[in-house]
């Protein structure tokens, strides 16, 4: 029989964004000085706050000794999730039931000092986790022994190399006992070998019986040490169940999503003319994807800047292979643009390439010079044809590189 | 199931465990302040020094101050007891007040990302400042060597005033420490408070230069009563200069009043905004 040891119901948190804040921290003085401005004008301080959902209606249970996987991009909640489950900070509506004591580890090392030794910060370290001197005086040797500081602990920890730092402060949290354990990502440091004791430490903690809450962008660690899994999307619950399940619809949510490749300003940006900021590809629907059926049409979209008119500006894209053999070249014609956003659009309707990963290389150039050249810009996964009706344009997607359907004739002789 | 453990989460409901859980963290108090007392002493030179000097600079420009403005000296007692039995507490709720309205801020990486309960980090910085005034009482106590001074049975009740001093700096403190939190502009508030309380607490001259004073009109000498520094200054120049040194009835009471107030205000703001923290900070 499973017992439920976290209840989540309709939990939300809601953030205030602050907007046109140009210090870091409010100041009362501004605060008091925007009151005093409403006042004189007979008006209520003005709104420059916008609310920002970060979870949202978020409803799930976890059972004893479950090793449940919290899993979701960036900006998705679990870090919110992890902080309002470990009480950093309060729900703003819903509610959730914890049957049990929380010990939570977002960051490695939370308050450890530099200038007190490896000894007096396994002490402050645990009893910030929650820990009884005693409970620490117990396992003090088995968190020397784990972290492999025995010669160092009475140096500063100022003086530890960083791997060091980490399996001691590791070491501390690994030896708390409470009966639901909270860990964020902390195992994306220290070396490889570190990083496997740490996994078996905590398939042995959830081995006990207790219940492991593990936030990772590592699907291959979260496949291994967890039995169940949360998507997050959004500030949303996406999807809750067994992990295989939840990472499999994770991973094909992520390759359908929406794709537009950035590309950071280069250091001689002052020099250039323009720059390319970004592309996406966009299927014959309008879905902009980077993902498209053999034989449907698509479209390149490159936006780039011009800091300088220029008469002539040509853009240009290339299609090569993933084994990196170049399959095409187009570009414009040379065209005069003024200084600003622009947008060029690259129409691959007419031919066809086959099924396969291919990168895209985007250039600008004026009088044969290429001043921006990308050459990884974009990634395009040409994908088998799936519907039917796409058939009658693509025959076999395995006879060659380029597929066509050119306009052959056939008559009767 | 053990629902020894329980806890909801909800939105503004109160904390039912809050007094049971900051029994339980009296560990981590206790840890705080062992941290920020071996960090401060770590640096041997520079931290016992600064516990010793301070109050020595302040006692003697306030005894300076206090000889040029002629302020009286009762009975037989030298003028630098007198001061120094002031200068004493007034550093102590000094370094209090501007370590715990410091102490939030100084420990966000810890607020963002374990719970605790949030009013053991400005307490905890107090007992640093407890540590520093018993350095500094070691320097009163050679003074009154040197005097040949011999305190009265009254030094027994020091404890007591030095609790309301803490009370009031741990009031006090935590209410700005809250409010730092959010307006980060208290920062300089605070310098500002302990400067100014320098001169209108009793440290330079004693409570009868004001309390009965004709020249000084009602109503500022009831404004000057009611900061409770008053209270624990006077009752600290009773406890180690006896009778000569005697305190003011009402004064005194209002003081205690003053001080207590302090802190049930600075509990209830600093739990009413202690659970928005980690967001704010």
């Amino acid at each position: 029989m499973a017992k439920p040891i976290i209840t989540v119901e309709h939990l939300s948190k809601r953030y205030r964004l602050r907007h046109e804040q140009t210090a870091r921290y409010t100041a009362l003085r501004d605060v008091l000085a925007d009151r005093a401005r409403g006042l004189l004008r007979g008006e209520r301080p003005r709104a420059i706050t916008e609310e920002f959902m970060a979870l949202n209606d978020v409803s799930f249970t976890v059972n004893v000794g479950d090793r449940v996987g919290i899993i979701g991009r960036n900006g998705a909640g679990k870090s919110t999730l992890l902080k309002v489950l470990s009480r950093i900070t309060e729900p703003s509506g819903g509610r959730v039931v914890l049957e049990g004591r929380v010990a939570s580890l977002l960051e490695v090392g939370t308050g450890f000092h530099p200038e007190l030794t490896g000894r007096e910060n396994i002490y402050l370290n645990g009893a910030i986790l929650g820990m009884s001197r005693a409970e620490i005086s117990r396992k003090f040797d088995e968190i020397v022994a784990f972290a492999e500081v025995e010669r160092f602990l009475d140096t500063p920890v100022k003086r530890y190399s960083s791997g060091m730092y980490v399996r001691l402060a590791f070491a501390v949290a690994a030896h708390l006992e409470p009966e639901i354990l909270i860990v964020d990502e902390v195992l994306a440091v220290g070396d490889a070998a570190f990083q496997r004791k740490c996994l078996g430490k905590m398939e042995s903690v959830a081995g006990e019986g207790r219940t492991v809450l593990f936030v990772s962008h590592n699907m291959e660690a979260v496949q291994k040490l967890c039995d169940r899994g949360v998507l997050l999307a959004q500030g949303r619950l996406v999807s809750t169940g067994p992990m295989n399940e939840v990472i499999d619809r994770y991973v094909s949510e992520n390759t359908r999503r929406e794709t537009v490749f950035h590309f950071e300003d280069q250091v001689d940006e002052a020099e250039r003319p323009g720059s390319a900021l970004s592309a996406w590809i966009v299927a014959e629907d309008g879905a902009v994807m980077n993902e498209v059926a053999a034989g449907r049409g698509w479209e390149l979209h490159v936006q780039f800047r011009m800091d300088r008119p220029l008469d002539g500006l040509v853009v240009g894209t290339g299609v090569v292979t993933a084994m990196g053999l170049p399959l095409r070249t187009v570009w414009s014609t040379p065209t005069a643009v003024q200084p600003g956003l622009h947008r060029a659009i690259f129409r691959f309707h007419d031919i066809h390439f086959t099924t396969g990963l291919y990168r895209l290389v985007i250039g600008l150039s004026h009088d044969g010079v290429t001043f921006h050249q990308i050459h990884d810009a974009v990634t395009l996964h040409i994908s088998e044809a799936t519907d039917l009706s796409a058939l009658d344009r693509v025959v076999n997607t395995r006879s060659g590189l380029i597929l066509d359907q050119a306009p052959v004739i056939i008559e009767r002789t | 199931m053990t629902t020894k453990h329980r806890i909801v989460l909800e939105a503004g409901s109160v904390d039912r465990h809050y007094w049971r859980d900051l029994w339980t963290y009296r560990g981590l108090f206790g840890f705080l302040a062992w941290r920020d007392i071996l960090v401060r002493y770590k640096q041997t030179a520079i931290g016992i020094a600064w516990s010793v000097l301070r109050p020595l600079l302040t006692l003697a420009v306030m005894a300076f101050l206090g000889w040029l403005f002629e302020s009286r000296v009762p009975g037989e007692v030298p003028r630098l007891l007198l001061v120094g039995a002031a200068t004493l507490p007034w550093t102590f709720f000094s370094t209090a007040l501007s370590e715990a309205s410091n102490s939030l801020i100084a420990n966000s990486n810890l607020l963002t990302k374990v719970y605790f309960p949030r009013l053991i980090v400005p307490a905890s910085t107090i007992i640093v400042c407890l540590v520093d005034f018993l350095i500094s009482f070691a320097i009163l106590v050679v003074l009154m060597g040197v005097y040949r001074f011999a305190p009265g049975i009254e030094l027994l009740a020091l404890p007591l005033f030095l609790l309301l001093a803490l009370v009031t700096a741990l009031g006090a403190g935590l209410l700005i420490a809250a409010l730092n939190v959010k307006y980060r502009d208290f920062r300089y508030i605070v310098p500002f408070i302990v400067q100014f309380g320098l001169y209108v607490s009793p440290v330079a001259f004693t409570s009868a230069d004001i309390v009965g004073n004709e020249r000084i009109p009602q109503a500022l000498q009831f404004l000057y009563a009611i900061n409770p520094m008053v209270g624990v200054i006077d009752g600290f120049r009773w406890c180690i200069l006896g009778a000569d040194a005697p305190i003011h009835g009402p004064a005194f009471l209002l003081s205690i009043a003053i001080g207590l107030l302090m802190l049930v205000v600075g509990i209830r703001y600093f739990r009413h905004t202690e659970r928005g923290f980690a967001d704010v900070i």
